[in-house]
């Protein structure tokens, strides 16, 4: 009962903070923007932040989260450093468009050098300026602020982020790389919005890395509405790696037309609390829609993974695989939803969740769901949780190989059905590394320190 | 699938339930209406001893406290607890001492039912307390089972006659605060069966227990106890019915049952309440709970249930495993057919060390069935070792019945194995044209894939069981193949 006193009282507080500086807020946005913030606030008011009583925030607990201090990110800042010195991106093969998003706001230094002139990538706030009409067409219409506080919350707050627009019949080769930077001496709240619309025919390959720059709480909360368009091609990853403070609430709206593909990957790396939630909506026979998650949890982290698969139309496809290793008091949930339509027949609709713990103290919560209303389909799921195999440990043991490293090598295996997913070359090698980093520990040691020497 | 299909199995679902008559027996039933009052004059009717009107009483005030929960995947329709009548006893002597006292026409009604009541039928080998409305109308074989010191015997009779032993175990299993409908059974209860298996014994045959809601505008809230004490075992049975009436009844038991010790509790259900006729109007509100505690180490309580009838079934018969090297089964066949629905599954609760657990649930959609299964695994910190295996099938007849899975798994412990299956799909149309072409017909084709289906449950009842789960399973089916 008390969590949900301070929740709604946190509740309260923003909603405050809305109305006190909603001027300041509306002020860059255009009117069509802003003719969200009405409905988000009333949606808001009756949910408020979801806690533990909702059943899709079960197992997670936000109010520690959202207690401490921050200071709202409300207005971009005047950065007079040049970002591209602080941050380089440690991938030098990988060549991708650079595109830089700055405690939420999408850095205005970008350059993409040999960008195709139809394709446009800017900054929300600007993209919404632009009375061309796709932005208008799309914007607010997937992310579904009644489903999720949290959608509420952020459609109420939103003014930038990163638009993405790719035409019909244009296939963009070079994946487009997407690196939200946490940089403040300050605790910070932070919102970001993005939108990426794929239209007719197209393809696109987004790539999506989370970094925080200072030793300082984030807590960001940002919602991506993805478009699809007929016959287009999607691929979406997304790398989580922040420091133990950070707070990650990241929701992602998918809606997908005929004969659509969309995979989405996320890794999640490191971070305080990561909170995925992921709503893809299949509106149209053909979809093909691949969901996919791995994380590594330990200390007292606390990751969570949320994926939604609405079937409303016939004729669809679905794959739904998470894994998870979770060490030390962390804590690990895994909440999938299969939803199938009366008239959604030969629907095809796959999920699983497989969890490793290696500790005592570690603790995961699976919730894998099928809601079907149709009688012609194959659908499917399977949850387990256990530990590395004895036998295969000791198969290695015997063939000279040590505890330890047995251990890493069975553990790779386990992650590597995930990782092998990824399709963008050089950015797989590297997932492989920092995973292989993960495992070893390093990953948290150097996300923990505060002299930031890599 | 073609018409020709279809329409078969539109017959093979469409049957009428034929446990739908009505017994013409003097009725003995208190006003309408919950409150204080009602609950004082059930006690004082059954001559409690104090500790158990506290008991109601406390239930009563906390049940007040309560909402009815509204997460299960179900539509109920406002219940009016003012509207019920809590208290219906057929008019007869006090415990009967022989068949002779019974009303010959309560002894036709179980006849008709196919329950045996009379010893002389010794063939069937099961004793049974048949419990009509509120109250046992008779149990049989209690001599025999006297002799082995095991007592078999109506809940009211144990509680004149063994005070201690209720006032031990009832209400630790499942309190009086566990649930809205706990609480509220825990205030009226009326009757049920009692059973205690005394240490080392292996009782020698199955009991049973039979209910029937006769009266109209009655709730039956019955509850059972089962006390396993060291190395006994015991297998026992549930069978139910009730007329066909258009208004809903209200049906809310609990089942409790303790397994010290090495013991071993089999209980089997095979719930045939009325479902309500095709439209969906009338039927029984089955909202159950039954729950076991495996509170010696090795013991085991295996639950296995076949659930075709009722308007809305809600229940989780669970399993807390409390002893090191427990082990808990939980095996269901759920029926939804026409308007019907359920929403049923089970928990284990792992707290011993090496413990087991294994659920297997079959669900068949028929009509505009739904049917949800919804199952917790959890294993607590200390417990290590854990093994579950939990497979949950859906198998969907028609394409305007609905079948969900939500299981819930919370693991706090690293040396745990837990396993989740399920899957959602309908019959086969390869599996019917491969026995049309073997000339077996589509509708003997359908009750042959659904029971095979069934099988892995199904041969878990006791084989009397069996066979009548097998013919309910058809009957609950008939007509709605397609």
């Amino acid at each position: 009962m008390e969590t949900t006193n301070t929740l709604s009282e946190l509740s309260h507080q923003l909603v405050d903070l809305f109305t006190e500086n909603s001027e300041l807020i509306e002020k860059e946005s255009t009117d069509y923007m802003n003719s969200f913030r009405t409905k988000a606030l009333e949606d808001f008011n009756k949910f408020g932040l979801p806690t533990k009583k909702q059943e899709a925030y079960r197992y997670t607990n936000l109010e520690t989260y959202f207690k401490g201090e921050y200071f709202p990110v409300l207005s971009p800042e005047n950065f007079s450093l040049n970002l591209t010195d602080i941050f380089k991106c440690d991938i030098p093969e990988l060549d991708t468009y650079v595109v830089l998003v700055l405690n939420g706001f999408y850095y205005n230094k970008n350059i993409y050098h040999y960008l195709p002139e139809e394709v446009t990538i800017t900054g929300l706030a600007q993209a919404s300026k632009n009375q061309n009409g796709v932005f208008n067409k799309h914007y607010g219409k997937y992310a579904d602020t009644s489903l999720d506080g949290l959608a509420a919350l952020n459609t109420l707050f939103a003014q930038d982020g990163v638009y993405i627009h790719i035409p019909k019949g244009v296939e963009l080769e070079k994946p487009i790389q997407i690196i939200n930077i946490c940089y403040s001496f300050k605790n910070l709240r932070i919102t970001h919005r993005n939108l990426i619309v794929a239209e007719d025919n197209s393809k696109v390959n987004v790539v999506v890395c989370d970094h925080t720059l200072c030793d300082k709480s984030y807590l960001s909360n940002s919602v991506t509405e993805i478009y699809a368009g007929e016959n287009s091609y999607i691929a979406y990853n997304k790398i989580q790696n922040e420091n133990i403070k950070s707070t990650q609430l990241s929701n992602t709206f998918i809606h997908q037309e005929a004969n659509s593909h969309v995979t989405s990957n996320t890794i999640s790396l490191h971070g305080g609390l990561i909170r995925n939630n992921v709503y893809v909506t299949l509106n149209a026979p053909g979809c093909e829609n691949n969901t996919y998650g791995l994380f590594f949890a330990d200390d007292h982290q606390h990751i969570a993974n949320y994926a939604e698969i609405r079937h409303m139309q016939p004729h669809c496809h679905s794959d739904q695989l998470f894994k998870g290793i979770l060490d030390d008091e962390a804590t690990g949930t895994f909440n999938g939803k299969i939803y199938v339509a009366k008239d959604a027949q030969k629907t095809e609709a796959y999920q699983r969740n497989n969890n490793i713990l290696l500790s005592k103290t570690a603790k995961m919560n699976s919730k894998p769901q099928l809601e079907i209303y149709a009688d012609d389909v194959k659908c499917s799921h399977g949850a387990t949780m256990g530990q590395l195999d004895n036998d295969a440990l000791f198969y290695l043991r015997t063939r000279g190989i040590n505890e330890k490293e047995a251990r890493h090598l069975l553990m790779y295996a386990f992650a590597n059905e995930v990782i092998s997913i990824t399709n963008v070359p050089h950015l797989k090698e590297r997932i492989i590394e920092l995973v292989d980093k993960r495992l070893r520990g390093e990953l948290s040691r150097c996300n923990n320190c505060t002299i930031g020497c890599t | 699938m073609n018409v020709e299909q279809d329409k078969i199995l539109e017959e093979v679902t469409g049957s009428e339930y034929k446990y739908g008559f009505i017994t013409d027996v003097d009725t003995e039933t208190i006003p309408r209406g919950l409150n204080e009052d009602v609950i004082r004059i059930i006690s004082a009717k059954k001559n409690e001893p104090e500790f158990l009107l506290d008991f109601r009483l406390k239930a009563y005030n906390h049940w007040q406290t309560m909402q009815m929960p509204t997460w299960p995947h179900l539509k109920i329709p406002e219940i009016n607890y003012q509207d019920i009548i809590f208290y219906a006893a057929p008019k007869q002597k006090v415990s009967p001492a022989s068949l002779d006292e019974v009303d010959p026409e309560i002894l036709s009604t179980f006849a008709k039912l196919g329950i045996p009541l009379e010893e002389q039928k010794r063939l069937t080998g099961i004793a049974v307390d048949a419990v009509m409305d509120s109250i046992s109308v008779k149990t049989t074989f209690r001599e025999t089972l006297a002799e082995l010191g095991i007592i078999f015997c109506s809940f009211s009779e144990a509680v004149q006659e063994h005070p201690d032993l209720i006032k031990k175990y009832m209400g630790s299993v499942v309190p009086y605060t566990d649930n809205y409908f706990a609480a509220l059974n825990s205030a009226v209860f009326s009757d049920g069966s009692f059973c205690f298996i005394p240490k080392g014994v292996r009782c020698p045959m199955e009991l049973s227990t039979y209910f029937r809601i006769n009266a109209a505008n009655t709730g039956q809230f019955e509850r059972t106890l089962i006390i396993a004490e060291d190395d006994s075992y015991v297998s026992y049975l549930e069978g139910c019915t009730a007329p066909m009436r258009d208004e809903n009844q209200l049906h809310a038991a609990i089942v409790e049952i303790v397994a010290l010790e090495n013991a071993e509790v089999k209980y089997s259900t095979v719930q045939n309440w009325y479902p309500g006729n095709k439209e969906g109007k009338g039927g029984v509100f089955n909202f159950v709970t039954k729950r076991g505690i495996c509170k010696g180490d090795n013991s085991k309580i295996s639950w296995t249930q076949v659930e075709t009838g009722s308007a809305i079934t809600w229940k989780y018969p669970s399993c807390i495993l409390r002893g090191n090297n427990s082990v808990g089964e939980f095996y269901s066949v759920a029926v939804t057919n026409n308007h019907q629905q359920a929403d049923t599954g089970t928990k284990m609760i792992h707290i011993g060390k090496n413990s087991k657990s294994t659920i297997i649930s079959k669900g068949i959609s028929a009509g505009f069935g739904q049917n949800s299964y919804r199952g917790l695994v959890k294993v607590l910190k200390n417990a290590d070792n854990v093994r579950n295996f939990s497979q949950c099938d859906s198998l969907l007849l028609g394409d305007k019945c609905g079948a969900h899975t939500f299981p819930y798994l919370e693991v706090d412990n690293d040396s745990a194995i837990i396993e989740h299956e399920a899957t959602t799909s309908k019959i086969g149309e390869d599996q019917i044209f491969y026995c049309n072409q073997r000339g077996i017909d589509t509708e003997t084709a359908i009750g042959l894939i659904i029971n095979g289906y069934a099988k892995e449950v199904l041969n878990k009842l006791p084989m009397e069981f069996a066979v009548e789960a097998q013919k309910l399973l058809q009957i609950s089916l008939e007509g709605s193949v397609g």
